[in-house]
C-alpha cells in the first residue's frame, strides 16, 4: 500500500513532490487548475482535514470517485447505460454545488467483461487513486471478485445491478433489487390478477437465475401451486427449441424466464416462430431478466405481451422520472432507452451524496454508518430507502412489454417491499 | 571437457540475460514499484511461465498449442480448491444453510464437500495436484494425439476445443467448481494472510524464484542434446524419425513440461490475486498468451518473460489511460509485432542491440561457437550444415541471425 503521507503532501498542494514517482495520482493532474479556481470561490466548505482522515483523494474543493464497468467486450452492451447514468448523477450533482462543497472527480476503468479485471481495476481505484466511492460492477461475477479488494482496502462499492441476493457486505450498497423483491410481488400478482395454477421455471446457468429459480419455486410451492418443469442453458446459448416443445407438451399457464444476455434474442425469436403468441397470454410469460435495453436486441414484435417485473421502467409516469429520462436524453441521445438497472445505477452517486453529507464526511467508516436510513425522494422510480442490510426498500412493478420497447406499467406494489437477502424459507 | 559443458550450459550472453533480469525482477522492480504495482507484476509473472511453455514447445518441439491456458486453469483451480477449503470453516460460513462448506455449494444446495474435493484439504497433496493434475491431463491428450501422429494445425486446434471443453464443464458444474463466478474469497493460506501487502511482497519473491528455476530448466533443455532433437524435429520431423528416435515420445515430454510450468503460473496466480475463475481457462486467455510469448520471441526463455511483462504492462497502462479505446490500441500494437518483427523482442534486441555491446559481453567463445554446435550435434548434422553457413555469411555483417543463435534461428518448417 502507498504511504498514506504521500497523499497527504499531495493534498497540501505539492504536486511536484509526487511527479517524481511513478504512480501519482491521475487526478492530481486538474490539481493547479482547481487550486486557481478556489481563490475565486468562497465556499464555506469545511476543512478537508475534518472530512476527511483516512487519506482518500479528497482536497479543498475536488473529490474522486470512481466508475468500474466494462466498456469493452459482452457486457458492454448492458453496462454502458449504468455508466451513462452514473455520469449524469455526477454532473447534476456537481451543478448544484457538489458534495460537502467539493465537485467530485471520477476517474472510470474499464472492467472488460473479465473478472480478473475487475479485481484489477478495483484495487487500482482504491489503493492507487484512493477513491471515496467507487460506483460499479454489473454481473455477480464481477461483483464476487472485487468483494475481498472492498473489505480488504474498506473501499465502499454502489453497486447497480438486480442479484440473487445472499450477500450483505459492509463495504457495498446494493441500489438494485435483492432477488425476493423482484420474484415474490411478480408472482403473487400472476397468480391473483392471471389465476395462473402451473408454472415453467427457465434459465441461463449461473447463479442468478438458479437462486431466483429456488426462491420462485420455493413461493410458488407455498402458495400450493405446482412447477411443472425447471431447465437451464449455458450463457450464450441460441438453441431454444426443446424447451419450447416441451412448454408446450406441458401448457404451463406461466412461463417464468430469467434467460440472460445474448441468449434471450433467440429465445424470443424462436418462440415466437414455434408458433406461441405472447399476446394471447397462452401461456403467459414472465421474466426478471428482459429491461428495455434488453429489447432493443429482442425487438418489440418478438416480446410484445411479455410481463417483466422490475422495479422500474422507462415509462413510470412521475415527475422525477419524467426529469430523469428528459436529462438522460438530452446527455447521451434522444433515440436512447433506460432499463431498470440503468435507473438504480443513477441512485448511486445521489446515495452516496446524500450519505455523505448526513455524516459530514468522507470517511467510509462514517458513511458506512450514516447510510442506513437515507431517503431519496428524488429517485426516478419514485422514493427509495436504505436498509440496515445496505440494500433498497423499493417497489415491485409489473410492465408490460409493447411493440414499441417499452413497457407498460399494469401493476404497482402498495407499499415498499423490505430487501431480505437471506430469505428464510427460501433457502 | 567439462567446463566446455559448463560453457555450454550458460553461455557468457545468456548469463548475462539471466543477470538482467533477475536484476529487474528482484532488485529494481521491488524497489521502484509499490506493493499494489509490484502485485500487478507478479501476475504478469504467473502468465511468464505459460509463455515460458509455449517457447519450449511451440518455439523449440514446433507443437502449436492454443489450449494452455487449460493448464494454467487447472493448477489455479487446484491452488483455489484448498485455500477456499481454508477460507470455508465452520466459523466464517455460520451464515450459510451447511455451515463449513465452500459458500457457493451452498447456495446450490449442495449439503457435503464431494469426496473428489477432499484431497484438497491438505496442502501436500494440494501442492502435488497443482503439478501432477495438468501434467497428467497433458501426458493423456498428448499420447492420444502425438502416438497417433496428429500434429500442426490438427493438434492446435484440439487443444483449443479441450480448452472449451474445460470451460463449459467448470461453468456448468457450479456447485462443485464455482461456475462462472470462479472460486472467489480466498483469504489465508494455512493461517497466513496471502491478503496482505507483507503477503504479495513474498508471494511476488516466491513466484520469481520459482520463475527462475523454470527458466534454469529451460536453459538446461535449450542447451542439451534434448533441446536440439527437438528443434530439429520441429524443421525436418522425418529425418528425426529416420535416425531412429521415437519422435511421439518428445513430443509427449516437452507438451507435457509445458503444461506442468504453466500450472506453477496458475497456482502462483490464485495465491497472489485471490481468486481462479474459469475466464483463464478458456479460448480467449489460451490465444492471449500465445501472443505473449509471440510478442516475446517464440525461440526465447528471456523473451517470453519480457513478452509477457509488456504486453500486459501495455494492457494495464493503455486501459487506465484510454478505458473505452485500449482495445484498439492493444490490436495496433500486435499487429505492429508482427509485422515489424516476427520473430518478438528476442529477434529486435540480437539484430539492433547485440552487436553494439562491448566485447566484454560476446566473450572469448564466439568464434568457437558454430564449431562446437556442429561437433556437440552430430545426429542433425545435415540440418546444421547450412545453419553453419548461416553463420558464416553473418560474420560478413548479413542482416541474418547472430552465430550464437544460428542453431535456433533457422528457417521454420511448422
Amino acid at each position: 500500500m502507498r504511504n498514506p503521507s504521500d497523499l497527504r503532501l499531495s493534498n497540501a498542494g505539492s504536486p511536484c513532490q509526487v511527479s517524481g514517482r511513478r504512480l501519482a495520482v491521475k487526478a492530481l493532474c486538474a490539481l493547479p487548475v482547481s487550486l486557481l479556481l478556489a481563490s475565486h470561490m468562497a465556499w464555506a466548505a469545511p476543512a478537508t482535514s475534518e472530512v476527511n482522515t483516512t487519506g482518500l483523494a479528497v482536497t479543498d474543493d475536488t473529490v474522486t470517485v470512481g466508475i468500474l464497468h466494462s466498456v469493452t467486450g459482452t457486457m458492454a452492451i448492458s453496462e454502458t447505460g449504468s455508466v451513462q447514468a452514473e455520469k449524469l448523477a455526477i454532473d447534476q450533482i456537481n451543478a448544484m454545488g457538489g458534495v460537502l462543497g467539493r465537485k467530485i472527480e471520477y476517474i472510470q476503468e474499464d472492467g472488460a467483461s473479465d473478472w480478473p479485471t475487475f479485481a484489477e481495476k478495483s484495487k487500482k481505484l482504491l489503493v492507487n487513486d484512493k477513491t471515496a466511492a467507487v460506483f460499479g460492477c454489473w454481473t455477480s461475477a464481477s461483483r464476487k471478485a472485487v468483494l475481498p479488494v472492498f473489505e480488504q482496502y474498506n473501499g465502499m462499492l454502489y453497486y447497480p445491478t438486480f442479484y440473487e441476493g445472499l450477500e450483505q457486505s459492509p463495504n457495498v450498497i446494493y441500489t438494485g433489487q435483492e432477488a425476493t423483491q423482484q420474484i415474490i410481488a411478480g408472482i403473487d400478482w400472476v397468480v391473483k390478477e392471471k389465476g395462473a395454477k402451473t408454472f415453467y421455471l427457465l434459465g441461463s446457468d449461473y447463479i442468478w437465475p438458479r437462486t431466483s429459480n429456488k426462491i420462485a419455486r420455493k413461493h410458488i410451492e407455498k402458495l400450493g401451486l405446482t412447477v411443472v418443469g425447471e431447465e437451464y442453458y449455458p450463457l450464450g446459448h441460441t438453441q431454444f427449441n426443446s424447451v419450447i416443445n416441451k412448454i408446450k407438451l406441458k401448457k404451463p399457464d406461466v412461463i417464468y424466464a430469467i434467460v440472460v444476455g445474448g441468449s434471450n434474442v433467440a429465445f424470443y425469436k424462436q418462440l415466437n416462430a414455434a408458433g406461441i403468441k405472447l399476446t394471447s397470454e397462452k401461456p403467459l410469460l414472465l421474466t426478471i431478466s428482459v429491461t428495455e435495453d434488453e429489447i432493443l436486441g429482442i425487438g418489440g414484435e418478438n416480446i410484445e405481451g411479455a410481463y417483466a417485473a422490475m422495479k422500474y421502467f422507462q415509462s413510470l409516469d412521475n415527475p422525477n422520472n419524467a426529469a430523469f429520462v428528459q436529462a438522460f436524453k438530452d446527455k447521451w441521445g434522444k433515440d436512447i432507452v433506460i432499463g431498470d438497472v440503468t435507473q438504480a445505477a443513477y441512485l448511486g452517486p445521489w446515495l452516496w451524496k446524500a450519505a455523505v453529507e448526513k455524516a459530514g464526511s468522507f470517511d467510509i467508516d462514517k458513511v458506512r454508518a450514516a447510510s442506513p436510513g437515507i431517503e431519496l425522494t428524488t429517485a426516478p422510480e419514485g422514493y427509495v430507502k436504505i436498509h440496515e442490510n445496505h440494500h433498497l426498500w423499493s417497489k415491485t412493478r409489473v410492465g408490460l412489454a409493447q411493440k414499441d420497447g417499452q413497457y407498460k406499467v399494469v401493476f404497482e406494489s402498495a407499499d415498499l417491499i423490505e430487501p431480505n437477502p437471506f430469505p428464510v424459507g427460501y433457502q | 571437457m567439462q567446463e566446455r559443458a559448463k560453457a555450454l550450459f550458460m553461455p557468457r550472453q545468456d548469463l548475462i540475460g539471466f543477470a538482467v533480469l533477475a536484476l529487474i525482477l528482484i532488485v529494481i522492480l521491488p524497489l521502484i514499484l509499490d506493493v499494489f504495482r509490484l502485485n500487478l507484476v507478479g501476475k504478469y509473472l504467473t502468465y511468464s511461465f505459460v509463455a515460458l511453455g509455449l517457447v519450449l514447445c511451440w518455439g523449440y518441439g514446433g507443437i502449436l498449442s492454443l489450449g494452455q491456458g487449460l493448464f494454467f486453469g487447472l493448477g489455479g483451480y487446484c491452488m483455489a480448491m484448498f485455500l477456499k477449503l481454508e477460507a470455508s470453516d465452520p466459523v466464517s460460513t455460520k451464515i450459510q444453510s451447511t455451515p463449513g462448506i465452500p459458500d457457493f455449494m451452498d447456495w446450490n444446495q449442495i449439503t457435503a464437500i464431494p469426496w473428489w474435493w477432499q484431497p484438497f484439504n491438505s496442502l501436500t497433496l494440494s501442492l502435488i495436484a497443482v503439478v501432477l493434475v495438468p501434467t497428467l491431463f497433458a501426458f493423456i491428450i498428448s499420447v492420444a494425439m502425438f502416438k497417433r501422429r496428429v500434429g500442426g494445425v490438427y493438434f492446435a486446434i484440439i487443444t483449443q476445443a479441450l480448452a472449451a471443453i474445460l470451460t463449459i464443464l467448470i461453468i456448468g458444474q457450479q456447485g462443485y467448481t464455482g461456475g462462472v463466478n470462479g472460486i472467489t474469497d480466498l483469504r489465508t493460506l494455512l493461517g497466513w494472510d496471502i491478503r496482505s501487502d507483507n503477503a504479495k511482497l513474498v508471494l511476488y519473491f516466491v513466484n520469481c524464484i520459482l520463475l527462475f528455476g523454470c527458466l534454469l530448466i529451460a536453459q538446461f533443455i535449450r542447451k542439451n542434446k534434448l533441446g536440439r532433437i527437438l528443434v530439429a524435429m520441429r524443421d525436418r520431423e522425418e529425418r528425426v524419425r529416420f535416425s531412429g528416435y521415437d519422435v511421439a515420445n518428445f513430443k509427449i515430454f516437452v507438451f507435457c513440461l509445458a503444461a506442468a510450468i504453466s500450472s506453477v503460473g496458475g497456482a502462483m496466480f490464485t495465491l497472489q490475486v485471490g481468486f481462479m475463475s474459469p475466464s483463464f481457462v478458456g479460448i480467449v486467455p489460451s490465444i492471449e498468451m500465445v501472443i505473449f510469448c509471440a510478442v516475446g520471441g517464440r525461440l526465447s526463455i528471456l523473451g517470453a518473460v519480457y513478452g509477457s511483462l509488456l504486453v500486459n504492462w501495455a494492457k494495464t497502462s493503455f486501459s487506465e489511460s484510454f478505458p473505452e479505446l485500449w482495445l484498439f490500441a492493444m490490436g495496433a500494437l500486435f499487429i505492429g509485432v508482427v509485422m515489424a518483427f516476427p520473430n518478438g523482442l528476442a529477434s529486435l534486441f540480437l539484430r539492433y542491440i547485440e552487436p553494439y555491446l562491448p566485447a566484454w559481453y560476446h566473450g572469448k567463445a564466439k568464434p568457437v561457437q558454430p564449431a562446437e554446435v556442429v561437433e556437440k550435434a552430430p545426429l542433425t548434422s545435415t540440418d546444421t550444415q547450412p545453419e553453419t553457413a548461416t553463420s558464416k555469411s553473418t560474420e560478413k555483417q548479413s542482416d541474418e541471425t547472430v552465430p550464437v543463435n544460428s542453431l535456433e534461428g533457422g528457417v521454420y518448417v511448422d
